[in-house]
């Protein structure tokens, strides 16, 4: 047990930098395909047709793509397009445009999940396109927009470990530091899981409260 | 038609042409700058391409792919195994099982899929035990998407209606018959599309062998780029290994949304389909 405890206090500036690494890339990447995926939700409801087909391609292509590709394409294959991108900004560009997908098609299927008689009945009130789509539209689709969201941003703190492969010191590359001190990797990676439950469980959490009491409210 | 907007007048008829002829202009003029790009970087030279037409390059790329196939297929069979034996657990009337499951299940999910796969590939090593990258790389898949199947079967399971159970039992079925005659085969119909669209999210998964240098399809491409000989074509490489993962996920996400469809349209069971535009579960 003590070895245990040993793993965490011997190490802890390593522990603390990866995990503060993590943070900051989910952070980051969270705000970046928020507007990414809302921009392209955006598209995707317009009734400008190329708008559509845009957001439909980009959504199709990149959610049939492994993350771990679009990290691997960032990293090797764009500098050989003269495009400078450090290991951080790669990882959370890859992140980002990931990322931006899921979240662009929880906006689209919120919109899609308000009745149409809803805004028709607006709009035979006289009410104009601003009043419909914020006083009558979004606030029904947020409400079921907003746990598929919050799914979407963990899966996305949990995607961050990726970023070890590609030379980034965060929470998952703290394993393949360890080895060189040669610190049992049981210990290490049970820190981890641990780390990333205190990250995660407040979350899910909320989530599910939102959730609950969104779901009785509609 | 949309809830967001009526079908468009005259004016607006005129004012959507004019932003589809701007947004059309800008996508355009994104793929051009992408493809100035390309060209201007030399990633259209003849050079750059020319190793996909050497036999032993595509038998490498054909061999990346069936290593991708078969962690693939190996951790499939094994999470729904894994899924199916939880899914009872967390449906079971005695506590004492639907407690640990429940917790298993849970654990799993919160975890990166990446450490579950260090699990398996540096505690081993740390003990001396020989495992392959192959099953470490199993291993992590199965213990992931095998929590997200147990939860996808749980709903199905759940989402047959009542009543169907209470008939069962009222004519004097047990417990396992309940299940095994009634329950499951109208589950099994209902979450079919949601079982296969997340078989499609363990298949994307496993290009996270590349990271613990199992030879699938992204080390191939790794390799194909990293050669002086022809320019280091990496941008060629990834963007054929791309187009393999796309087609192959499309296909299956498209099969997925087929099956949805039909069930959809043709019920033959009193359970509705399990909904498939959950994509917060694919991320």
């Amino acid at each position: 047990m003590s070895e245990f405890l040993h793993v965490l206090t011997d190490h802890w500036s390593l522990f603390g930098q990866g995990f503060g690494n993590t943070v900051k890339l989910f952070l980051i990447a969270a705000v970046g395909s928020l507007v990414l995926g809302t921009l392209l939700g955006a598209f995707r409801v317009s009734p400008i047709p190329a708008l559509r087909w845009f957001g439909g391609s980009y959504v199709n292509i990149v959610r049939n793509t492994p993350l771990t590709l679009v990290f691997a394409f960032l990293v090797f294959a764009v500098p050989k397009l003269d495009v400078d991108l450090d290991y951080f900004t790669a990882a959370t560009v890859a992140l980002t445009v990931y990322t931006a997908a899921f979240i662009c098609e929880v906006i689209r299927s919120g919109v899609n999940t308000v009745a149409p008689g809803q805004a028709e009945a607006a709009r035979a009130l006289g009410l104009t396109f601003d009043q419909v789509l914020t006083q009558v539209v979004l606030p029904q689709a947020l409400r079921s927009m907003v746990p598929p969201m919050m799914s979407v941003l963990i899966a996305m703190l949990k995607n961050t470990t990726v970023a070890a492969g590609f030379s980034v010191l965060e929470a998952g590359a703290i394993p393949a530091y360890m080895a060189e001190f040669g610190e049992p990797q049981f210990y290490v990676l049970l820190w981890i899981a641990i780390g990333f439950l205190i990250l995660i469980t407040p979350l899910v959490l909320l989530q599910r409260l939102l959730e609950r009491k969104w779901a009785v409210a509609r | 038609m949309s809830v967001l907007y009526d079908l468009p007048g005259p004016r607006g008829r005129r004012r959507n042409l004019i932003i589809g002829i701007l947004a059309s202009a800008a996508i355009a003029g994104l793929l051009v700058w992408v493809v100035y790009r390309f060209n201007a970087t030399g990633q259209f030279e003849l050079r750059r391409w020319e190793q996909f037409k050497f036999k032993a390059v595509q038998m490498e790329i054909v061999h990346g792919l069936l290593a991708t196939l078969k962690a693939a297929g190996l951790a499939s069979v094994l999470a729904l195994l894994f899924g199916a034996i939880f899914a009872a657990g967390r449906l079971s009337d005695h506590r004492i099982l639907r407690a640990p499951a429940t917790a298993v299940v849970e654990l799993f999910r919160a975890i990166p899929l990446l450490i579950l796969i260090f699990f398996g590939y540096y505690v081993p090593l740390q003990y001396g035990w020989s495992i392959s990258n192959l099953w470490a790389l199993v291993v992590g898949l199965t213990l992931y998407n095998g929590s997200v199947l147990a939860e996808i079967f749980r709903a199905g399971v759940n989402a047959v209606p009542r009543g169907q159970a209470e008939a069962a039992y009222a004519i004097g079925m047990r417990k396992n018959q309940v299940l095994r005659l009634i329950l499951l085969p109208q589950a099994v119909r209902s979450m079919l599309p949601a079982i296969v669209s997340q078989l499609v999210v363990l298949l994307k998964d496993t290009a996270l062998g590349f990271i613990i240098t199992y030879p699938e399809l992204l080390t191939v491409g790794k390799t194909i780029g990293g050669r002086l000989t022809f320019g280091f074509p990496y941008v060629p490489a990834y963007l054929v290994i791309a187009a393999i993962y796309i087609g192959i996920c499309g296909l299956l996400s498209f099969l997925a949304w087929w099956l949805q469809r039909r069930l959809t349209r043709v019920r033959t069971t009193a359970a509705a389909p399990l909904p498939l535009n959950d994509v917060s579960q694919e991320v």
